[in-house]
């Protein structure tokens, strides 16, 4: 089965350092096990742009689809056996430890 | 149902074929008669229907496709039935039922939605019997279970036994969930029908699963406790439905042959010295059931098996309960103060066990106008009205005592 994890944060600044979050190691281990299809970080929100056509109208807005105070850091694409799996593979994410990874399964494989 | 969902996967045809299969015996065994073995008979024939109904789906290609990747679950699964059926295996197959019951109890699902799913998927409940157990909606309880299967499937729940490394963090999964159900059906004023029987089918899974995974004692713990409490409860409302402490009990009530049973499960439990929270707190009760009376009782055994249970989750709950123990053991003088350090506690604000039993010290040490007003504070959080009528009564006597005292 395929999933998607968001790599995400709370908004607030973590008590680690870049070396704790690096999700470099993980990535390699992941890859080697032929678990991980894709995956890259991504810019903060400030950056990001949302995109709506309304009666045939283009509107961007600057910033996220979602005001919260968790934003989405990151994200991955892992084929896994099940659910189990995948758990085991997110919560080996140094970012789980400080913030969190969502697993959302394929609507199709 | 465990046979048909090992089989196919999926959760909705093994719903309905169980329920087929019921509904064929009904028709036949009267007019055949019953066969040797009945369970095994329900099993194949609710296998053969799933088989008919994958089958005849051919339109549906995708569950084709699930049918035919479970395929080499289905031949394992099948080995024991072929047992059953040659006559060399008790009715069930135990493996299914295990797998169920991990399943159901995973930690992804909610906890409303495992409780909800064990009972639908290992006991004869009804969705309907099972909302009003919980006090829910038929609609919503409905809801719960659909949304439960769905998650299951979508999000790939795997259907088997936790391999080694994760087996004991999801039996204490498991445990939580079955002793979730026994008090659903335990607690004072759910003393209806419904509950009853969610109180003997918690019982009867703890049984299961105690049988079937040997090696860890703390399902057998969870069994020994369940018995144990279960053999105090026509002892434990009065006529009326209210609650009578543990100390004012009739013991003669209490149904000896379940604490017997209880001590036996518990002794064999505690012989592989591997002790965790269920056996400990089985020995609790044990202790108050070996007891002839409440002056009898080893309260100072029952404040060490307290602080013993702290070791392994410990929280202001337990060392509340092992004040009340220090304070029956050596004094309400010595218990009163513990009980008061406790009063700051965040996860004990709104427990009107806390207050409560403030009341109760104070009014063992004479205290009388003292513990009125704390049975007043304990009255406004009581969740119960079997617990308010209590603590009222109990309200009122300070009350008169306080009156008398010059």
């Amino acid at each position: 089965m395929k999933y998607l994890l968001l790599i995400c944060h709370d908004g607030q600044g973590y008590d680690a350092t870049p070396e704790q979050l690096d999700a470099t190691p993980w990535a390699e281990e992941m890859d080697g096990r032929g678990i991980r299809l894709m995956g890259n970080r991504t810019r903060e929100s400030s950056d990001a742009t949302t995109v709506r056509v309304r009666d045939g109208a283009l509107l961007l807005t600057d910033g996220p689809f979602a005001e919260t105070k968790e934003q989405m850091a990151g994200f991955d694409v892992i084929e896994c056996a099940d659910l189990d799996e995948a758990v085991e593979v997110a919560s080996k994410h140094p970012v789980a430890k400080y913030g969190m990874v969502e697993v959302r399964p394929f609507w199709t494989d | 149902m465990a046979a048909v969902i090992g089989q196919t996967g999926d959760w909705d045809l093994a719903e309905e074929c169980a329920q087929d299969a019921f509904e064929r015996a009904l028709e036949r065994w009267p007019r055949d008669g019953v066969p040797d073995r009945p369970g095994a008979w329900l099993t194949t024939t609710a296998r053969h229907r799933a088989l008919d109904v994958l089958r005849r789906r051919t339109n549906e290609a995708r569950k084709l496709r699930e049918a035919a990747r479970l395929e080499p679950v289905a031949d394992r699964v099948t080995e024991p039935a072929e047992a059953v059926l040659a006559g060399q295996e008790p009715d069930a197959v135990p493996d299914d039922r295990l797998r169920l019951i991990f399943t159901c109890c995973h930690p992804a699902l909610p906890e409303a939605a495992q409780v909800a799913l064990t009972l639908r998927s290992l006991t004869g409940l009804t969705t309907a019997e099972i909302a009003r157990a919980f006090l829910v909606p038929e609609s919503t309880m409905a809801q719960r279970l659909t949304r439960a299967k769905g998650k299951i499937r979508h999000a790939g729940i795997p259907f088997r036994v936790p391999p080694r490394a994760m087996l004991p963090e999801r039996t204490r999964a498991v445990l939580a969930v079955l002793y979730l159900l026994f008090n659903a059906g335990y607690a004072v004023g759910a003393d209806g029908l419904d509950q009853r029987r969610v109180t003997a089918e918690a019982i009867r899974l703890a049984r299961l699963l105690a049988g079937l995974l040997p090696d860890d004692p703390e399902p057998a713990g969870l069994l020994a406790l369940m018995l144990l409490h279960d053999a105090r409860s026509a002892a434990r409302t009065d006529a009326r439905g209210d609650l009578v402490p543990l100390e004012e009990q009739d013991r003669a009530r209490w149904d000896r042959q379940r604490i017997e049973e209880g001590l036996a499960v518990l002794d064999a439990a505690l012989a592989a010295h591997r002790p965790g929270p269920y056996q400990v707190q089985a020995a609790i009760a044990a202790c108050h059931a070996s007891a002839p009376g409440p002056e009898a009782t080893d309260w100072r055994q029952i404040a060490l098996l307290y602080a013993e249970l702290a070791r392994f989750t410990a929280g202001p709950v337990v060392e509340l309960n092992r004040a009340v123990a220090v304070a029956m053991a050596e004094g309400p003088a010595v218990g009163l103060p513990l009980v008061e350090a406790l009063s700051g506690a965040p996860a004990l604000r709104g427990y009107h066990l806390l207050p409560a039993t403030r009341a109760d010290l104070l009014r063992r040490l004479g205290r009388h106008e003292e513990a009125a007003a704390a049975y007043g504070e304990a009255l406004r959080l009581a969740p119960t009205a079997a617990e308010r009528r209590f603590l009222e009564r109990r309200r009122e006597e300070a009350e008169r005592a306080a009156d008398r005292a010059p």
